[in-house]
């Protein structure tokens, strides 16, 4: 259920970017999907009643650096938080990069919309 | 769990907001509600370090946008759509949603990960021997700076790249060169 | 770009002191609580944004200028390379190999203290330092970019 929701919202953003006119609506599009998609591994990585991947005191067994095996049963997966979080942060790149393209077609065209576009030429 | 499912349905309410408006401004308030949700959901999966990620890009992100949005484009976009050009956008998100729900019925139930089914998967050693391996008692650190360090290199490119082209689009030098040789 | 009214100039100059200091907490524990090195560079970029809201471009183009910008971006990416090398000559051979915690830290009692785990705390830093000149040069940018009007007039 809950990743049927996750699908809903990627299909709301792909909606968005595929069917608007305007340009700055095309870049929320692509946002709210990398937001969906980002949302989607970390839950896959979920387990129920779990605690953060994050050795406390309380968790080590001796001291050759052994975890206990209460954090080894309990604890999420710490694999697509750690490729989710370098996602996060290519995302704020590609959207500077986007935005620096729509700011400078709004200076040449004076518009934002992509059928006006088309059919100036130069 | 009932947390998660009413904050996802705050974040869909405000994604549907964010596209069928007319305004830009209130678009783009929206798509901060949506990363703030997200945020909050992130945080009750057991996943600090991804949260505390999500809130401080979503800061910079919404002054980003805001900073092309505003005092532009006063001008409401009206006019009828190309019919052929709708019915091919429609068919195609048709067929994309019915491979997706095809797929979400042979996924496992939600709360149980790869690694209480597989002992052996790639997870399960990373956790047992992150700590005595590499020192590090934050374990996602541990993977992303020693365990699988060239996926770091690779994203520290990419974004050394996309910064270095949104300066180049925006750069003024060349059009004094124009202008002086003319 | 203007600044703000006195009271927002106030203000920002205590706070933006305080965003600093904590950018830099969750950049150098990054192993021991969450954060790491690409939220503590983001909050650092934005201590520098809050400046150049509050009070003006020309302001925060003093305190950090764009050519200043460029060579800590490139510092940031060349230390992060040479931490990787290092591993490559002085460990096992092998490209990112964590060698200080190989040689020197290997005994037991270095668990949960701040100087543990190698090399993974200098690396946290370089990426902190990279991305925080990168955000802090690509919103200069937009900022600055401003339209042409005599090229429209010409058309």
């Amino acid at each position: 259920m809950a990743y049927a929701l996750c699908f809903l919202l990627f299909m709301i953003g792909l909606y968005c970017a595929a069917v608007k006119k305007n340009m700055v609506k095309i870049v929320i599009g692509i946002m709210i999907m990398e937001y969906a998609v980002n949302l989607f591994l970390i839950m896959l990585g979920y387990r129920s009643g779990g605690q953060a991947p994050i050795v406390g005191r309380g968790d080590i067994a001796g001291a050759g650096g052994k975890v206990l095996d209460s954090f080894i049963n309990t604890s999420v997966d710490p694999l697509p938080q750690a490729l989710v979080l370098t996602t996060i942060v290519i995302s704020l790149g590609s959207l500077a990069l986007m935005i620096s393209i729509c700011i400078r077609t709004y200076e040449k065209y004076g518009t934002f919309d992509i059928t006006e576009i088309r059919r100036l030429k130069g | 769990m009932a947390e998660i499912y009413i904050l996802l349905l705050f974040v869909i309410i405000a994604a549907i907001i964010a596209v069928e408006t007319r305004k830009l401004l209130s678009a783009v308030i929206c798509i901060g509600a949506v990363g703030f949700g997200g945020s909050l959901i992130f945080l009750f999966l057991r996943a600090p370090d991804i949260a505390i990620t999500q809130i401080v890009v979503e800061v910079l992100g919404l002054i980003i946008l805001i900073r092309a949005t505003i005092s532009r484009d006063v001008t409401l976009i009206s006019g009828d759509r190309e019919f052929f050009g709708m019915v091919v956008s429609i068919v195609i998100l048709l067929v994309i949603a019915t491979a997706g729900v095809r797929v979400l019925e042979t996924l496992p139930a939600f709360g149980t990960p790869i690694i209480a089914r597989l002992p052996d998967a790639a997870s399960n050693t990373y956790i047992k021997e992150g700590l005595a391996r590499t020192g590090a008692a934050n374990i996602v650190s541990s993977v992303i700076l020693d365990f699988r360090a060239y996926d770091t290199l690779g994203e520290t490119t990419v974004l050394f790249t996309s910064i270095i082209g949104a300066t180049v689009i925006l750069r003024k030098k060349s059009r004094k060169l124009l202008e002086e040789l003319e | 770009m203007h600044g703000m009214t006195v009271i927002v100039k106030t203000i920002s100059s205590w706070v933006k002191l305080l965003i600093f200091l904590f950018g830099i907490y969750i950049v150098i524990f990054g192993h021991l609580t969450p954060g790491g090195g690409f939220a503590g560079g983001v909050i650092l970029a934005a201590s520098y944004i809050l400046l150049m809201l509050a009070f003006g471009r020309e302001f925060a183009e003093e305190n950090l200028s764009l050519g200043w910008a460029s060579k800590l971006d490139c510092a940031g990416a060349l230390l992060f390379a040479a931490i990787a090398l290092c591993g490559l000559f002085y460990g096992g051979g092998y490209f990112f190999w964590n060698f200080i915690q190989h040689r020197y830290l290997a005994g037991p009692g270095h668990a949960l203290k701040l100087v543990s785990a190698g090399t993974i705390p200098l690396a946290n830093i370089a990426i902190g330092l990279k991305v925080m000149a990168s955000l802090f040069l690509v919103t200069l940018v937009l900022s600055t970019f401003r339209p042409d009007r005599s090229a429209k007039e010409k058309e």
